[in-house]
């Protein structure tokens, strides 16, 4: 036992400053991730600038034009029982899906988070109450539960955002809670009581930042489903109500006239809900690969 | 060890930094519906010690028997059931959690396992700037100055601190921690198995550098394992536990030379000796340690005792001194 404790024997790495790789560099080692990047960018694109580039009035009545097959006279989707391009409300319909996704999501992350962190940290009593209230909230089928909420608060774009937004957020309650538990036992806090940091540092600077990547995984999956339900929503007539322009709902005009051969009508906004369904989750899967701290090992 | 300072042997109250004195942690977990059978726990039994300014107390037991739980009863990581922690004329059981958290910077731990002790999200100089931004009003080119010193204090690399633990060997993740918690310039650390997750040849380099930092800063260790070798090295006292009871303490070499309690004994003769000729007269004990929440009745140790007498079985043994600071807790050195 003679060496000097100074000395470092177990050098780890070469002597130099680590270039870690950044998070986009790691974002694109994974391809899937990248063209689900790709199709969100395209409907966020199109969303934005559907007042410029969709080729028709998305309200826009034309008799003549009726359920015309894509291609006919400039309609390159067709149109529908009244004449209306499904092109223009498909693309108008990306505002409001992902506008309400979105929104949706945000509701049930932050209540949800809060809720789910503080039953994990404090756990006892408090979480009995919480979680019981949670597991009650989860217990309905999320669609019946968001028919109930909306109808309850009285229909409309809003009150269908908020119901999707309340339905998810036992969810994010679990996935919270359960994360804040396993990590409230880890060494590292106990280490950060020792060098004195309070509870609020202790959630806000080591918990909620090891629990970020699940919850952000969660909440571009939400997204995608947010996205499917608010159309569920709308395909029943709870949601966003009629001329207005939005997937679900073009779907749920267009159920009647698949068997009759206009499948454009469903097929295309059927599409718009796939690709962005699958563009969120796809991007999920890369935003939990930036958030592992292992995926940051030096690149040498 | 011919380069320790000099120790006040004689050990006034005034050269006491800690005085533990019959501290208990019971852990009481609920079962059935309701919560109506309680069990208690005695992970930490009535014990009692001091340790003195610049003095490593090494605290020696089988797993489960305590040893850790009463690291972390002094330093109110768990909070104690009963007893009294007097730290430097403080009692530190009566602070408030403000006074607590301020508190904190004299009394620091070194974790068993480096890895999970780090925050996996934290680069190495954020860890290391923590406890500063938390205690000091440092501005962050003086965090970062101090940073660096300290990780050069602990044989770290100034190309380290923007790495992350899962980069770092076992060796470097616990000079990390060692790092942290000498940061505030603390009295007192609780080295909690500092070394037992680490290879041979990289424990003896941690236990050189604890040392070393000990001379520098005049820190007290609470050095807490279940590695006689290791204790017998880093210790200038010795408390054997047993069961959340404290069996027997003494200085180092005093116990090591004259072991009373039949436990110290059985543990002693389990020391590996590097020499295959010499004859090893090893104690097997029997049996398993008993169950800490349904105890023995007498001496806790009575059911493996090979020289278990009918006392034993009924009456706790009070600790006594049987040498000039030899303290054992056994029937056998009753003095009737």
């Amino acid at each position: 036992m003679e060496s000097t404790g100074k000395t470092t024997v177990d050098t780890g790495a070469a002597a130099e400053a680590p270039r870690h790789a950044t998070s986009w560099q790691i974002f694109c080692r994974n391809k899937m991730a990248l063209v689900g990047l790709a199709f969100i960018l395209f409907w966020v694109v199109i969303a934005l600038l559907a007042p410029y580039i969709a080729p028709y009035n998305p309200l826009e009545l034309n008799f003549g034009d009726k359920l015309v097959p894509p291609g006919t006279n400039g309609h390159w989707l067709g149109t529908d029982q009244y004449g209306r391009d499904i092109l223009s409300r498909i693309m108008y319909g990306a505002r409001i899906s992902i506008w309400c996704g979105v929104i949706s999501v945000g509701i049930s992350l932050v209540i949800g988070t809060t809720l789910g962190g503080i039953a994990g940290y404090y756990g006892g009593g408090v979480s009995m109450v919480i979680m019981r209230i949670m597991d009650a909230l989860s217990a309905f089928p999320s669609l019946l539960l968001a028919i109930v909420i909306s109808t309850i608060i009285g229909g409309g774009m809003v009150s269908a955002m908020i119901a999707v937004g309340v339905v998810s957020i036992p969810d994010y309650a679990r996935l919270m809670f359960s994360q804040t538990a396993s990590i409230r036992s880890r060494p590292y806090i106990e280490a950060g009581v020792a060098v004195g940091l309070k509870n609020s540092q202790l959630i806000y600077r080591h918990i909620l930042p090891n629990c970020m990547s699940q919850l952000l995984v969660k909440a571009t999956l939400g997204l995608g489903s947010a996205i499917l339900t608010l159309s569920s929503l709308s395909f029943l007539g709870m949601g966003v109500q009629p001329p207005t322009p939005e997937w679900g709902n073009m779907i749920s005009e267009a159920r009647s006239y698949i068997i009759s051969g206009e499948w454009w009508m469903a097929t295309f906004p059927g599409v718009a809900i796939v690709t962005s369904i699958l563009g969120f989750n796809l991007v999920g899967d890369g935003v939990r690969d930036i958030l592992d701290p292992r995926n940051r090992s030096s690149l040498n | 060890m011919p380069d320790m300072p000099v120790k006040e042997k004689t050990a006034g109250t005034e050269n006491q930094l800690l005085t533990v004195d019959h501290l208990k942690t019971y852990f009481t977990s609920r079962k059935g519906l309701f919560g109506r059978d309680t069990s208690v726990v005695r992970a930490v039994d009535d014990v009692s010690f001091t340790v003195s300014r610049c003095e490593t107390l090494g605290i020696v037991g089988e797993s489960g028997c305590g040893k850790s739980t009463m690291g972390r009863s002094v330093l109110r990581l768990i909070e104690p059931t009963e007893g009294s922690v007097v730290f430097d004329g403080v009692d530190v059981r009566g602070l408030s959690p403000e006074e607590m958290r301020k508190f904190r910077k004299r009394m620091q731990i070194v974790f068993q396992d480096p890895l999970s002790s780090l925050d996996p999200r934290y680069t190495i100089e954020r860890t290391l700037a923590e406890p500063l931004r938390q205690h000091t009003n440092m501005s962050k080119a003086e965090i970062h100055d101090r940073v660096l010193e300290l990780m050069d204090r602990v044989g770290l690399q100034a190309f380290h601190a923007a790495k992350y633990p899962h980069e770092f060997s076992g060796g470097q993740r616990q000079r990390i921690g060692i790092a942290r918690a000498i940061s505030l310039e603390p009295d007192f650390i609780v080295c909690d198995e500092p070394v037992s997750a680490l290879d041979v040849s990289i424990q003896s380099q941690v236990l050189n550098l604890l040392r070393e930092l000990q001379h520098q800063m005049n820190l007290s260790y609470l050095f807490i394992s279940h590695d006689l070798s290791v204790v017998k090295y880093i210790s200038d006292r010795v408390a054997v536990m047993y069961l959340g009871h404290i069996v027997e303490m003494a200085e180092s070499k005093e116990l090591f030379a004259h072991k009373l309690h039949p436990y110290t004994q059985a543990l002693t003769s389990a020391i590996p000796i590097p020499d295959p000729l010499q004859k090893k007269d090893r104690i097997v004990l029997e049996g398993n340690v008993p169950n800490p929440a349904n105890p023995p009745a007498g001496c806790p140790f009575h059911e493996r005792c090979k020289q278990c007498m009918a006392v034993c079985q009924e009456q706790m043994p009070a600790m006594r001194e049987a040498a000039p600071g030899h303290y054992v807790s056994c029937h056998l050195y009753d003095t009737h």
